[in-house]
């Protein structure tokens, strides 16, 4: 009985995020919404008793939806309310709904044809992580190591974008220096560096 | 699912709010005493015995004070923000064993909310979702000392939280376990079997890392002090500006905890002695916490930044790997 309630709050308190996510125009709202959402997404791991996944569920999006914060607090004024430039929104509503309908069928389509079951069912005597660990490194090795080769890809090529002028510190600058450097520089790039 | 289980689930989880909330209060009464006593004043003394009932006199006046909302803020996130730091403070306490298990006539106790087993993971996942509040505050406020909070609060979090998770990874691979319960037993043998001694590096590191998962002093730039205001609390007041309050020193007593409970040997063999001695490890970490507060000034974000990426990362990910190659060497030679 606990799980049925458990199992449809969360479920309501997810889409209802979700919603929240998609149709508010304002920045701050999407993306509290969204992390709540992510992390309510967690109880459903917990209630099929993968501990494991739900805590790395939960400590993934923060982290992954904290970075997000950070762009908004970048790009929008957060208080505000944002109005999007949308040409046709014909097409975006066709995109969406093409898309949505797509992915239902994708994922009701096994339920449906009673395909689905656990290929590698959790065993009582080995532990959450345990279990884990060992899917991952017997029979899906080749997509996770993978996976780590594109992350490391994308760390490495972010060290080289955001890693041009780490050898100087604005703070440990004099306010000459700094002077000096953005008048010589701003022909080149327009980006407002040291402008304070 | 029995109605005793259920019952002795909603009683701990009330004493543990209880218990903790009231040393929450008291925290900020301890913190002010140490404080004095290190700056060699006094300290709160006039209200009760030895002053101790300031806290009673706080708690008042955060509580009847005008629950004000400024104009330009984002309503629902400003009011929502104190409640998500105070909450996941406790919510973390749910996978942490406070005390080994006991029998109270003839009914064992234990002293854990839940035994997921993966419980550390759990408390620390939790506690971090604790640092959205003073994001989502300073973010809300419309004003620009909050932004550079909730923007400073950011970083500390997205950096800091990859020593946490390395610096814990070392010891977990010599217990090979995720439950504190287990990594509690793990140290049963006593003074010399504690993980301070064997993984010196790592407590170092999670200590570090645990001042700025908590935002205490030498870390403390989410409440920016030195701007001569309060951060991301700068637009709050009242009993939602309390809640931030008791959020951090719930989270400074948790996470005392778990240290105790990691690297000092927890509660032991489980007897009272032992269950003792954790509260005195906790005690002391706690005072910790407030003496280097007394003793450090803030250092600066760019410092911090430098500290978290190019030291403590590296020395980190070197105590992985040395860890690693030691255990398969031992496992190996056993063979």
């Amino acid at each position: 009985m606990f799980e049925a309630i458990a199992f449809y709050l969360f479920a309501a308190l997810t889409i209802g995020m979700f919603t929240i996510t998609v149709m508010t125009s304002q920045a701050l709202y999407a993306l509290t919404a969204m992390a709540s959402g992510m992390i309510f997404i967690s109880a459903f791991f917990f209630m099929l008793g993968a501990d494991f996944l739900g805590v790395v569920q939960i400590i993934v999006y923060t982290g992954a939806v904290m970075a997000l914060y950070a762009f908004g607090m970048m790009f929008f004024d957060t208080t505000r309310t944002l109005v999007e430039k949308q040409n046709n929104p014909r097409i975006i509503f066709v995109l969406g709904v093409m898309a949505a309908t797509l992915i239902v069928f994708i994922l009701v389509s096994p339920i449906i044809s009673t395909n689905l079951e656990a290929r590698y069912p959790i065993e009582a005597a080995v532990g959450n992580s345990q279990a884990i660990g060992l899917v991952l490194f017997t029979k899906f090795l080749v997509p996770f190591e993978l996976a780590a080769v594109m992350l490391l890809v994308a760390m490495i090529a972010g060290i080289v974008l955001a890693g041009k002028k780490m050898d100087k510190s604005l703070t440990l600058m004099a306010e000459e220096e700094i002077a000096l450097m953005s008048a010589t520089q701003a022909p080149k790039d327009t980006e407002e560096e040291g402008a304070h | 699912m029995d109605v005793a289980f259920i019952i002795e689930t909603i009683v701990k989880i009330v004493v543990i709010l209880s218990v903790f909330s009231a040393l929450a209060g008291f925290g900020t009464y301890f913190e002010r005493k140490v404080l004095a006593f290190m700056q060699r004043r006094l300290g709160p003394t006039h209200v009760g015995p030895y002053g101790l009932l300031q806290v009673a006199a706080d708690g008042i006046k955060l509580i009847t004070k005008e629950d004000i909302i400024p104009q330009n803020v984002v309503k629902p996130i400003f009011k929502i923000a104190p409640v998500i730091t105070a909450s996941t403070a406790f919510m973390a306490a749910a996978a942490i064993p406070f005390w080994p298990e006991f029998t109270v006539f003839g009914y064992t106790v234990h002293p854990i909310v839940a035994d997921v087993n993966v419980g550390i993971l759990y408390v620390l996942a939790v506690m971090a979702i604790g640092l959205y509040g003073p994001l989502l505050g300073g973010m809300a406020s419309a004003n620009k000392w909050s932004l550079l909070s909730a923007a400073r609060g950011a970083a500390v979090f997205i950096s800091y939280e990859v020593i946490t998770g390395l610096s814990l990874l070392a010891p977990l691979m010599m217990v090979g376990s995720l439950s504190l319960i287990d990594i509690n037993n793990y140290q049963k043998g006593g003074f010399f079997d504690w993980l301070a001694w064997s993984q010196p590096v790592a407590f170092i590191l999670f200590w570090i890392a645990a001042f700025a998962e908590t935002g205490r002093t030498p870390f403390h730039l989410v409440a920016n002090d030195h701007e001569i205001v309060d951060g991301f609390g700068t637009e709050y007041s009242g009993m939602r500006w309390g809640l931030f309050f008791i959020g951090e020193y719930a989270n400074m007593f948790f996470i005392s905890f778990v240290m105790a409970i990691i690297f000092l040997g927890g509660y032991g063999d489980g007897s009272i002695a032992g269950a003792f001695q954790l509260l005195m490890k906790v005690a002391f970490f706690f005072f910790f916490f407030l003496w280097t507060r007394a003793a450090w000034p803030d250092v600066r974000p760019d410092q911090l930044m430098w500290l978290c990426w190019k030291v403590l990362m590296p020395i980190a990910i070197l105590n992985v790997i040395v860890t690693g190659v030691v255990i398969l060497i031992k496992t190996q030679g056993g063979m």
